[in-house]
């Protein structure tokens, strides 16, 4: 029982492992360029939530100073992860631009036809 | 002022540097911008380190913030040598860029590249020269968007693919890096390296920060392509515009390295890394694979870029054995390698630039009888070549000593002989092109060849003669090397 | 002028002659009278330089350091001494033959041809004078590439080939066994200088000195100890003055100077003697020495006969020095003088045969020598020299190994040595009597019109009456040998 309670209790770190797992499959699995991208942000968003999770402490009121109250979830986290997001975007942007000017040049966003196409060169 | 505030101007200034020449129209202005920029960066560099040698490192805290809370830059003598290599490798390239780039890059695109390249060199620059792990992530993720923006610039339509396939591969590495600094933040409850490292002491062995170090290791390898990591590489450096290709190959791994080195050493201590752990093994296992794998690919390619990119994946190989070695010969071994590397693989990439510039042949087998037309390129090719192979007299030769000097001081005789009998391979490689490029004749588009003009000449010429300079006057490259060996070793930061 | 002065000179001659070589290109006769003038200035410096050391000085310069425990350092030793002495010698005698025979032949690109050769001067004369083994290994490899594009001169494929062969024997060699060795050497002895006596002795235990002896004798590719001797046989598809250059002046003398110099300055003849775990040398230099003579005598192409003789009398060098006493020191020695000279003699025949006849199979050469004399008899007597009998030189270094083996009782050498010589004799001699009492053949008859040019004809007389010369006034490398010896 105590270990099924340990597991519940637990439930922030499966959403991450799950998130995380099935974000970098969906980069490895599939050949759609822009799914991988959309996989490569499931794997990212789950690393936001690695930081953000522990940063609530329990008992902890959100983090705005305030005479009545002593114990604080912690800022730092939300910070670190704004940061992080933004260069998420960049990144899935920068990938989008990038599949954008593929489609232009080889017709097709499948990994699998563009390799085909490759050997031939 | 200026003197006080030089580690947050060796970042700020390519930055603005970047966001000016984004907004101008024509490329020879944003080519001059970034000549100004590259010439101050050494400037900044060199007295950073020459500081660093005389009164000991530098704490800089950002926009006044005190470390541990504040994001502090901190300067030692590896990060000032990182700074160095780097910002000097800038400034020496970039007179060359100005032709390579007119030739193989859209002129409408021009300014967006130079704002690019300094956008990575802040990157660059700001990864060896923070001190908060976060604060090195946002780094790293500037400098590998530029680098991906970069690449997809080259002239052949791969380039996109292999920029796409590098931005997937690296933004997972940093995000393994991500994923490992929250590891490491929620146990020590700091993310200033120097104050991370004193409070790790007694829970080194626990879980979460051994994993955190799982995960740092694998992110930053894929950074600097470390075997089996390294599939990014070849593409990436075959289609990328010439010019980018020499920074990149000259640059960017280095700095990883100097990332691995400071977590290894500083963060969480070498008898952490190196006592309990299979580090050493690993590390062995993967460097020799490198040595091994990468040179004998090489020797099959057809594409000279691509040789020579695999060729710089055996010689990151040689680095991080250095690290595995882990004794004071072994580690001045990999970090002088970081230097040397950077200088024979810029010689090599720059003269290649410089075939494809004036011919445009990128083929082996196409650059038959380019010896004679081109006699001071094939040169320094052939000097960055030597280097290679590890001739002594050049810059190579200095490495392997360190190497194998190390191994031999651990009784690792079999490590010895291996490192020497790779360099062997590198002889075929290198021996091929000579062959190709002195004994046959002439044709086609190399046949109207000759060596280029002066402002690619020159950087080219220069690198190949600190190819050989450093080999034999090795006081400053090696000697720092050293130096920096010994605080790592220490613990010191 | 001072020593440091002098050994400076003497690198920078050849290679200051190198440059201006490559300067005035544009004018065949100034270069090659850049080339002798090089080569007689680089003699005079050697020579009082020879005074010096003839009166018992040892000239030194100070070291440049490139790294922490290695410097660049020279300094000037008995052996180096006969080394430079007979590499500098010989390059005057070697370029007077070069200009007859690339201007008989009308070979391509001499100018990188003259430059190559004095670059590989100035890095025989780097190796000769090295204070340690950094300094050696340095211009051993320089040695090793500036003797490639030369190897490949003709620029065919075979040429590339045999370049090809050359280069991976000779550079996986130095870098995989010789260079850790050298390594090795410095972990365990704190350093690589040259001293007498040797720098290992006690250091280390015995196993660990045989193996790193085998590494150091087997990574000297150079000296051609079989079964890493394919280097030579390879590089004879090079022009004859680079053949004659390689092995009588420059590469394969390096060789065996290296293994004597480390055998005698690095081991230390005493203490390899005492541990005893040099013996499979003698095996390994005597098998090399028979087996390589049986393999010349099958030889029908001319230069390769030589080159397998070649392989063969460098083993005797070895040989002597494996003995380990110090007479065989001296035969050692003496011999590396006696081989060059003789050598560059069959060399330069066979060159001038080459020039003048257009023939390189021992076959075609019936009668040959009514029509060319001068070649003929040089070739003789460097026939007789390397069969051993006197009035020639290579009397004097077999007589000295061969008292040096009885002296200590081993009988293997004593058995190599007079089975080799009776070999010899079997693959020179018949050569020579084909050639005068034969009638002409053929080929003979249709290409031999006469003598070689005379610049050819000039330096192989001179040669070949040095290798008379070498056995009537022997004093001063006699001098040189003993006191490398300790005698």
């Amino acid at each position: 029982m105590a270990v099924i309670h340990e597991i519940i209790a637990h439930y922030n770190h499966w959403i991450i492992i799950f998130l995380m797992v099935s974000g970098l499959y969906i980069v490895v699995a599939r050949g759609n360029m822009i799914k991988k991208l959309v996989g490569l942000g499931l794997f990212q968003t789950s690393v936001y939530l690695l930081y953000l999770s522990p940063g609530k402490i329990l008992g902890g009121t959100p983090p705005i100073l305030s005479p009545d109250y002593s114990v604080y979830s912690n800022p730092l986290p939300h910070v670190l992860i704004l940061t992080a997001i933004v260069v998420g975007i960049a990144t899935i942007a920068v990938g989008l631009a990038l599949v954008v000017r593929i489609h232009e040049a080889f017709g097709t966003i499948e990994e699998d036809e563009i390799f085909a196409e490759d050997e031939d060169e | 002022m200026i003197a006080a505030n030089l580690p947050a101007l060796q970042v700020v200034v390519p930055l603005l540097g970047a966001v000016i020449c984004a907004f101008l129209r024509r490329g020879a202005v944003a080519w001059a911008i970034t000549l100004v920029v590259c010439l101050v960066m050494p400037a900044i560099a060199s007295t950073l380190l020459a500081q660093v040698l005389t009164s000991g490192p530098i704490s800089y805290a950002l926009g006044g913030w005190r470390p541990p809370i504040g994001i502090e830059y901190r300067v030692d003598v590896l990060s000032a040598f990182i700074l160095l290599l780097v910002s000097v490798i800038a400034a020496i390239m970039l007179p060359y860029a100005k032709r390579s780039i007119e030739q193989e890059i859209p002129a409408d695109k021009h300014t967006w590249y130079y704002a690019i390249f300094l956008l990575c060199l802040c990157g660059l620059l700001g990864m060896a020269i923070s001190g908060d792990a976060f604060n090195i992530f946002v780094f790293m993720e500037v400098s590998s968007l530029a680098t991906y923006a970069l690449i997809s610039m080259g002239k052949d339509r791969r380039a996109l693919l292999a920029a796409y396939q590098y931005l997937v591969m690296g933004t997972i590495g940093a995000t393994f890096y991500v994923i490992g600094v929250g590891f490491l933040y929620s146990m020590t409850g700091t993310l200033n390296l120097a104050d991370m490292a004193s409070r790790l002491a007694g829970i080194e062995n626990s879980r979460p920060v051994l994993a955190a170090l799982a995960f740092l290791t694998v992110g930053i390898s894929l950074k600097l392509a470390l075997f089996p990591l390294h599939v990014w590489l070849p593409n990436a450096y075959a289609f990328a515009p010439s010019v980018a290709t020499a920074f990149l190959a000259a640059t960017a791994t280095k700095v990883a390295v100097y990332l691995l080195l400071r977590y290894f050493f500083t963060v969480f201590g070498a008898s952490v890394i190196f006592a309990h752990l299979p580090t050493t093994e690993v590390f062995l296992l993967l460097s020799v694979a490198a040595m091994f794998g990468a040179s004998i690919v090489a020797v099959f390619q057809e594409n000279v870029k691509r040789m020579l990119a695999y060729s710089s994946v055996a010689q990151i190989g040689y680095i991080t054995l250095g690290i595995a070695i882990a004794n004071q010969a072994g580690l001045t071994g990999g970090i002088v390698h970081l230097f040397n590397h950077a200088l024979m693989k810029g010689a090599l990439f720059l003269a290649i630039g410089a075939v494809v510039y004036q011919t445009g042949v990128v083929k082996i087998s196409d650059m038959a009888g380019l010896g004679k037309r081109m006699p001071l390129m094939m040169g320094a090719f052939l000097v960055g070549g030597l280097s290679l192979i590890g001739v002594p007299g050049t810059v190579g030769f200095i490495s392997k000593w360190y190497l194998v000097y190390g191994a031999l001081e651990q009784d690792w005789w079999w490590l010895a002989i291996l490192i020497v009998a790779s360099s062997l391979i590198s002889v075929v490689y290198i021996g091929r092109v000579v062959e190709v490029v002195w004994f046959r004749q002439a044709s086609g588009p190399v046949k109207r060849a000759t060596d280029p003009p002066a402002s690619m000449l020159l950087p080219t010429l220069l690198l190949a003669a600190m190819t050989v300079y450093f080999g034999i006057d090795t006081s400053a490259t090696a000697g720092v090397a050293g130096l920096a060996a010994d605080w790592l070793l220490a613990g010191i930061r | 002028m001072s020593a440091d002065t002098l050994i400076a000179l003497a690198l920078l001659v050849p290679a200051l002659g190198a440059g201006l070589i490559a300067l005035t290109g544009w004018n065949a006769n100034v270069r090659e009278g850049v080339t002798l003038v090089s080569a007689m200035s680089l003699f005079a410096v050697v020579l009082s330089l020879l005074c010096r050391v003839l009166d018992g000085q040892m000239p030194a310069t100070g070291g440049f350091e490139v790294v922490q425990g290695l410097t660049l350092a020279f300094a000037v030793e008995p052996l180096g001494m006969l080394f430079a002495c007979i590499a500098s010698g010989l390059w005057i005698v070697n370029s007077v033959y070069s200009i007859g025979y690339m201007r008989g032949n009308k070979e391509p690109r001499q100018t990188p041809f003259y430059v190559c050769f004095a670059i590989a001067i100035a890095s025989t004369i780097g190796i000769a004078f090295a204070a340690n083994l950094f300094t050696l290994f340095l211009f051993y490899e320089i040695l090793t590439l500036s003797t490639y594009p030369l190897v490949t001169h003709k620029a065919d494929d075979d040429a590339k080939a045999g370049g090809r062969v050359y280069l991976l024997i000779l550079l996986g060699t130095s870098m995989v066994l010789l260079l850790p060795a050298i390594i090795a050497t410095a972990v365990i002895a704190g350093t690589l200088d040259f001293t007498f006596g040797g720098i290992l002795a006690g250091k280390t235990s015995d196993t660990v000195i045989a193996i790193l002896l085998a590494m150091y004798v087997f990574g000297i590719g150079k000296a051609a100890l079989m079964p890493l001797h394919w280097w030579l046989p390879a590089a004879m598809v090079a022009p004859t003055p680079v053949s004659a250059l390689l092995h009588a002046v420059a590469v394969v003398k390096a060789g065996v100077f290296t293994v004597l110099k480390v055998i005698v300055y690095i081991f230390g003849v005493e203490a390899l003697s005492n541990a005893g775990n040099a013996t499979w040398l003698v095996w390994v230099a005597g098998f090399t020495v028979i087996v390589a003579s049986l393999v010349a005598l099958r030889q029908d192409n001319l230069k390769r006969r030589l080159a397998y003789s070649t392989v063969s009398q460098l083993s005797y060098v070895i040989l002597a020095a494996a003995i380990l006493t110090p007479i065989s020191i001296v035969g050692a020695a003496m011999h590396i003088a006696a081989h060059a000279v003789s050598k560059i003699t069959l060399f330069f025949a066979a060159g001038s045969i080459y020039t003048a006849a257009h023939l390189t199979e021992i076959s075609q050469l019936n009668g040959i020598g009514r029509r060319m004399p001068w070649t003929m008899v040089a070739f003789a007597i460097g026939a007789l020299s390397m069969i051993g009998v006197p009035p020639t030189a290579g009397f004097l270094g077999k007589w000295f190994m061969l008292t040096g083996a009885m002296d200590t009782g081993q009988w293997l050498p004593i058995v190599v040595i007079i089975a080799s010589t009776l070999l010899n004799a079997g693959y020179f001699l018949p050569i020579v009597v084909q050639a005068f009492f034969k009638a002409p053949g053929k080929d003979v008859q249709e290409h031999a019109k006469g003598e070689a040019p005379f610049p050819i004809v000039l330096a192989l007389t001179a040669t070949a009456i040095g290798t008379i010369g070498l056995f009537l006034y022997p004093a001063i490398p006699m001098a040189l040998s003993k006191m490398l010896a300790g005698i």
